[in-house]
């Protein structure tokens, strides 16, 4: 064995600091933990929903009864007890916020910590926010200016009062509550979450953002995303999120779903940093979310773009419903495990409209005692003419302990078709770090070089605001378990 | 309901016929095969497990198919009427019919010393260590699919190579299907290549009739000990009417060698499991397949390739030309397991749909559980290049000739690969009469393989 | 002598709806050697796709004639074995098929064509070996798939030696000189002379006067933005040399 394995090896052993998970004491409404119709009704009570969203609450909830827990997916998943969660926990507060000065002083300091600075005048130019503290939406930023180019960003719990019709109309259309499991659950108990809307023919001027926080002990966090992009409209969409260090496994089942129409686009960027667990695999977020968007309109183009380093364990598959002719789904990620994490992730692309093209390049990094998958699935129907693929997943392993694992579906129905999948898998290259030791990089530093390199080709995808904070990230993930 | 009823039914029926017609070490594989299938919820893998999507085992055994239980002499002898479709090979020449094995009079007279080509019944009398040694053990026995061969199987085929014994020609097994009547053929393999032995076999399946529907089902086990060196090709041209379901299990010593190639010609529907566990230090393992999909034929072909060991290089080839609405299955796992270091390990599946109704479905896998490895797979679905078919027309070649001789170049690097004297030129052969539509049966055969008959052989 | 072999009229053609030949008239006489020059994108290696039949093109408008047939009511192979000709630009790799295969099925299906028996293996055989002389063409490439691995004068130099073996009466040299080295530009070109004959005619399309140095045009004619807006003789290519395309341009009343 060579000396440089041994340092990896070593390295890895590291448990770093998660700069997140501090808690923030606050006067929080806990409704008790427990699942029932009745639970169900008292979430939509507390939220003041109509009648048609709690009968959509309470059918999914119906249906989320008849299903077993999915198992099928490359993770040792502990049982988990649905009714010892508490579903719903709010900062105490009397109304939604409607100015800065009826926000809790502490949440806007909590937001502060964790670099989201909710202040308009302090707020990040180019950036709205929508700020989510376990299960209500905070506060959401620069309204007023996108406003007036008629885009709407708001939580979608006023979503639902203020614009029954567009929420009645999409919400649910991509993904159903018959969907999977999760999705039932989620459908039955969400809380909050992010609802956008770009007219026709509007460029969305800034990035808009969601950020995501659990907070409160003992809760899941199910929130709910949806984004409406009309014809020729544009919008980049980025997701983040953090959450307490903490002993016990916290649940975050969410849904997002968005509808991209005639060539229309939508970037979707996702930082996840949910707390991953200890060095041991105590605590962290169980992270089960079904994200996916439908290509309905003819060169309507849906680009995900994810950079996952948090969560105990992942699960977790942004797809692409490439419905529309010419449409275009793309899909880059990073996702990186240590210590005890585990991560099945990947996507779908399901090519349905003529001349669909899709791209998908996902890079894994697993280190420690972690297990890491890319799940895909591509598919072809038989009357989508002219459909290209390329697939392209590498997995890099640093240290003998982990796993790196692939599963792609390849499914082609057109003899007219051209789907190409090329994986690998190896270990971080010797060569290069001797290389680099040759040229006085330490190993650790090296490690870190080489890694970033490797995920260089997604984190160009993210929008440039993020994109710093993802490369941070990454190597200070990696710096604690590598260098 | 679940079709393995009516072939426990059977079992319990004719336990004691079944018995008698077999010898005592088959019948201790009986045991285990019982309980496995008796337990509860016990069946045939279905289109809802994970890994037989597309080929339904279960529908495949349910139709009504005759078990020859008894041993009873087929009707037919169709020893008579088969010809070797593979004229230009020199191969020591065995027909099993059904599962009922028959040497050749060239086998019998030109075998070398130290290699032995039996009835698995015939071994298990002649070399019984030996037979309990390997059988049910490299073949995994509590899956329902191993189970069920294991409880109806009454002979087989033994192939046998003493340690240091280089057998030179090519041994040929030919299947044959050739009854009137819906029959179900329970066979058994087990080759055993000792150590630093070396052997190479040749299998072709052939239904010769196509008027009667016919289920295959086989369970080869092949023990490669270490030093030793494998090569099979197993080459199935049966009939739109014949169901296949094929187990391979192999397992490697230290610095074996073994390859495999698949090639499905002509079929009905077929499944091919190739589950190659690689043991020992040093092995290098090739296993590669092809399939040429015509009318409504299905083929499906799954590999488990499983590095537990040090220092071994495995490469895997599959590729398929599919046409009509013939569909085709590649389902492919690489696992490096925790503690097994420097291997590498290459799948690749490479595809070409020449029809707006054919289907492909392709699961390449890895599973990696060690940093130390190199592996990669890669698949590709698409179609005949098109600028090599105008490329070609420019020179007069016309469009269809075109299309063929590209069809057939993609099958190159398989074909060649074929270590066999002679083979690779006469699958080349076959492969192109098989693209111009002419089915490749043993019409032009004009060499004599004459088998004796199971009397002069005892 | 001067009988008439190709005559293109109004050829107008297009790929994936974009016009690129836009009216193209052409005489060519046997044994006459005509170039076509002009800036990239005029349309050079289109008019050679189209007269030869590629599919990705839609010829929209006109009609060329062929030695008394209609050209474009021919599919690509029975224009080859009509004797059209063309050396690729970028001549198409095809693993898994080798070279004497590919020859053996282009000139058997040529006889064929003319209800001549097909060639034995030692005619053949032969007759290859005579043909590889002409382009100096290494034996082993024969074993090799076609043009899989060629480096790019052997390229080239195999698409010369197939014109040897199929004895086209027309043959369409598209950049035949691009990527050549001086010697293999010398090999390639002797070969076409080698194969020319009073009754055989060949257009030459190049950027370089390079190349019509060694092999000489009886006409120069400049294509510009899928026109003929120019017809000389071997002193146009000159001048093109010295003085580029701008005063061509000019001359039509586009000079910037």
């Amino acid at each position: 064995m060579s000396k440089e394995e041994v340092k990896i090896d070593d390295v890895v052993g590291h448990d770093d600091e998660y700069k997140y998970g501090f808690v923030t004491d606050i006067d929080t409404e806990i409704i008790p933990p427990g699942l029932s119709e009745e639970v169900v009704r008292l979430i939509s009570k507390k939220k003041g929903e109509p009648e048609w969203m709690l009968d959509f609450r309470l059918k999914a909830y119906r249906y989320w009864l008849t299903l077993p827990v999915p198992r099928w997916a490359h993770l040792d998943i502990p049982e988990i007890d649905f009714q010892a969660i508490s579903y719903y926990a709010a900062p105490t507060k009397k109304e939604g916020p409607k100015s800065l000065d009826e926000v809790d002083p502490e949440l806007l300091k909590t937001f502060d910590r964790l670099g989201i600075p909710l202040e308009e005048q302090k707020a990040l130019s180019g950036m709205a926010v929508d700020a989510v503290m376990d299960s209500v939406s905070v506060k959401t930023t620069h309204r007023t200016l996108l406003a007036e180019k008629g885009i709407i960003f708001c939580s979608i719990s006023e979503a639902i009062k203020e614009y029954p019709d567009l929420v009645k109309k999409y919400l649910g259309s991509v993904v159903s509550y018959r969907d999977n499991f999760y999705a039932a659950l989620n459908s039955a108990v969400f809380s909050d979450g992010s609802f956008v809307y770009i007219p026709k023919g509007v460029r969305c001027p800034m990035e808009l953002s969601t950020y995501f926080r659990i907070n409160a002990s003992g809760t899941g966090q199910f929130e709910r995303t949806l984004i409406v992009a009309d014809d020729d409209a544009y919008v980049s969409y980025l997701e983040g999120c953090t959450a307490p260090s903490r002993d016990e496994n916290q649940l975050h089942a969410a849904i997002v779903e968005i509808v991209v129409e005639n060539r229309a686009e939508v970037k979707y960027s996702t930082v996840q940093n949910w707390y991953a667990g200890d060095k041991e695999g105590r605590g962290g977020v169980y992270n089960f979310v079904t994200k996916r968007g439908l290509c309905r309109g003819d060169f309507s183009k849906l680009s995900w773009t994810q950079v996952e380093t948090g969560s105990a364990i992942t699960w977790k598959y942004p797809s692409c419903v490439l419905a529309g002719e010419g449409s275009v789904g793309e899909f880059y990620s990073v996702a990186v495990t240590k210590n005890r994490q585990q991560a099945d992730t990947g996507t779908k692309m399901i090519h349905t409209g003529k001349n669909s093209r899709s791209t998908i390049v996902s890079k894994g990094i697993s280190a420690g005692h972690s297990q890491n998958s890319y799940r895909g699935l591509v598919k072809v129907a038989p009357n989508a003419e002219g459909v290209r693929n390329y697939t392209q997943c590498d997995s890099l392993l640093l240290g003998s302990n982990c796993g790196a694992h692939t599963f792609p579906y390849i499914d082609v129905m057109n003899d007219s078709a051209v789907v190409e999948h090329e994986a690998t898998t190896s270990k971080i290259s010797e060569e290069q770090l001797f290389y680099c030791n040759q040229r006085g990089i330490p190993t650790e530093e090296a490690v870190g070089l080489i890694v970033n390199g490797y995920a260089k080709e997604v984190m160009n995808k993210l929008p440039m605001e993020f994109a710093v904070e993802a490369q941070r990230l990454l190597s200070l993930t990696l710096e604690g378990s590598v260098g | 309901m679940n079709p393995l009823k009516q072939y426990l039914d059977l079992y319990r029926e004719n336990r004691e016929t079944i018995e008698q017609s077999s010898t005592p070490v088959l019948n201790a594989l009986r045991t285990n095969a019982l309980t496995v299938l008796e337990k509860e919820g016990s069946r045939l893998p279905g289109k809802c497990d994970e890994g037989y999507e597309k080929t339904a085992v279960d529908e495949m055994f349910a139709p009504d198919y005759g078990v020859n239980i008894n041993g009873v002499k087929l009707p037919v002898d169709p020893s008579l009427t088969f010809k070797c479709d593979v004229p230009s090979v020199s191969t020591l020449l065995a027909l099993v019919v059904g599962d009922t094995f028959i040497p050749t009079r060239t086998l019998l007279n030109n075998l070398p010393a130290g290699v032995t080509v039996t009835s698995l019944a015939d071994a298990s009398r002649t070399m019984p260590e030996t037979v309990e040694k390997f059988l049910g053990k490299i073949a995994n026995e509590d899956e329902a699919g191993v189970a069920l061969n294991s409880l109806l199987v009454r002979d087989g085929l033994m192939v046998h190579v003493a340690e240091g014994v280089k057998a030179e020609k090519p041994i040929q097994i030919v299947n044959i299907f050739n009854t009137p009547v819906p029959t179900m053929a329970v066979r058994r393999v087990l080759v055993v290549a000792e150590e630093n032995s070396s052997v190479k076999l040749l299998f072709c399946d052939h239904t010769q009739r196509d008027d009667t529907d016919y289920l295959d089902s086989q369970v080869i086990e092949v023990a490669v000990e270490a030093g030793a060196e494998v090569d099979i090709c197993d080459i199935e041209e049966s009939s739109p009417r014949t169901h296949r379901f094929s187990q391979l299990f192999t397992k490697q010593g230290n610095d074996s060698k073994l390859k495999v190639t698949g090639v499905t010609l002509v079929n009905g529907e077929t499944r091919n499991n190739f589950t190659v566990k690689v043991e020992g230090n040093g092995c290098d393992t090739r296993l590669d397949g092809m399939a040429i999909g015509k009318a409504s034929q299905s083929i499906d072909n799954r590999t488990y390739l499983l590095h537990a060991s040090d220092h071994c290089s495995s490469n895997q080839l599959f590729k398929y030309v599919l046409d009509d609405s013939s569909r085709g299955a590649f389902e492919g796992l690489i696992e490096v397991a925790k503690g097994a270091r420097f291997n590498e390990a290459y799948q690749s599946n490479r595809n070409i749909l020449a029809s707006k109704a054919a289907r492909m479905h392709t699961k390449p896998q890895l599973l990696i559980y060690n940093d130390d490895v190199k592996c990669s797979h890669g698949a590709t679905t698409g179609q005949l290049d098109e600028r090599a078919i105008f490329y070609m027309q420019q020179r007069g070649i016309p469009q269809n000739e075109a299309r063929t001789m590209l069809m057939q170049a993609f099958m190159v690097d398989i074909i060649e690969k074929v270590s066999i004297e002679g083979l690779s030129d006469r699958l080349r052969h076959l492969v192109e009469r098989r693209f111009r539509g002419e089915d490749a049966l043993c019409g032009d055969c004009s060499a004599s393989c004459t088998p004796v008959t199971k009397k002069d052989n005892l | 002598m001067s009988e008439q072999l190709l005559k293109v009229n109004n050829l107008h053609a297009s790929i994936d709806g974009k016009e690129i030949l836009k009216g193209i008239n052409l005489t060519i006489n046997r044994g006459e050697v005509h170039a076509i020059m002009g800036p990239n994108g005029s349309g050079k290696s289109t008019l050679s796709s189209v007269l030869a039949g590629d599919p990705r093109f839609t010829v929209t408008e006109g009609s060329v004639d062929f030695h008394g047939m209609d050209l474009l009511s021919l599919n690509p192979e029975d224009r080859s074995h009509e004797g059209l000709f063309l050396s690729f630009q970028y001549p198409v790799e095809i693993p898994g098929v080798s070279m004497v295969n590919f020859m053996r099925a282009a000139v058997n299906a040529k006889r064929k064509y003319f209800n001549q028996p097909a060639l034995t293996a030692g005619e053949f055989l032969k007759m290859m070996r005579v043909k590889r002389e002409v382009v100096e063409l290494d034996n082993k490439l024969a074993s090799r798939s076609v043009n899989e691995g060629f480096s790019g004068g052997e390229k080239k130099r195999n698409e010369i030696f197939q014109m040897a073996v199929l004895e086209p009466c027309l043959s369409i040299l598209d950049e035949t000189d691009s990527g050549l080295d001086i010697d293999a530009l010398r090999v390639v070109a002797g070969g076409v002379n080698k194969l020319k004959t009073p009754e055989n005619s060949a257009i030459v399309i190049t950027h370089y006067q390079r190349l019509l140095d060694y092999i000489k045009p009886d006409f120069v004619h400049v294509l510009y933005k899928g026109r003929i807006v120019k017809t000389g003789g071997p002193e146009l290519a000159l001048e093109l040399e010295e003085r580029g395309y701008d005063w061509i341009k000019q001359e039509i009343g586009e000079g910037e």
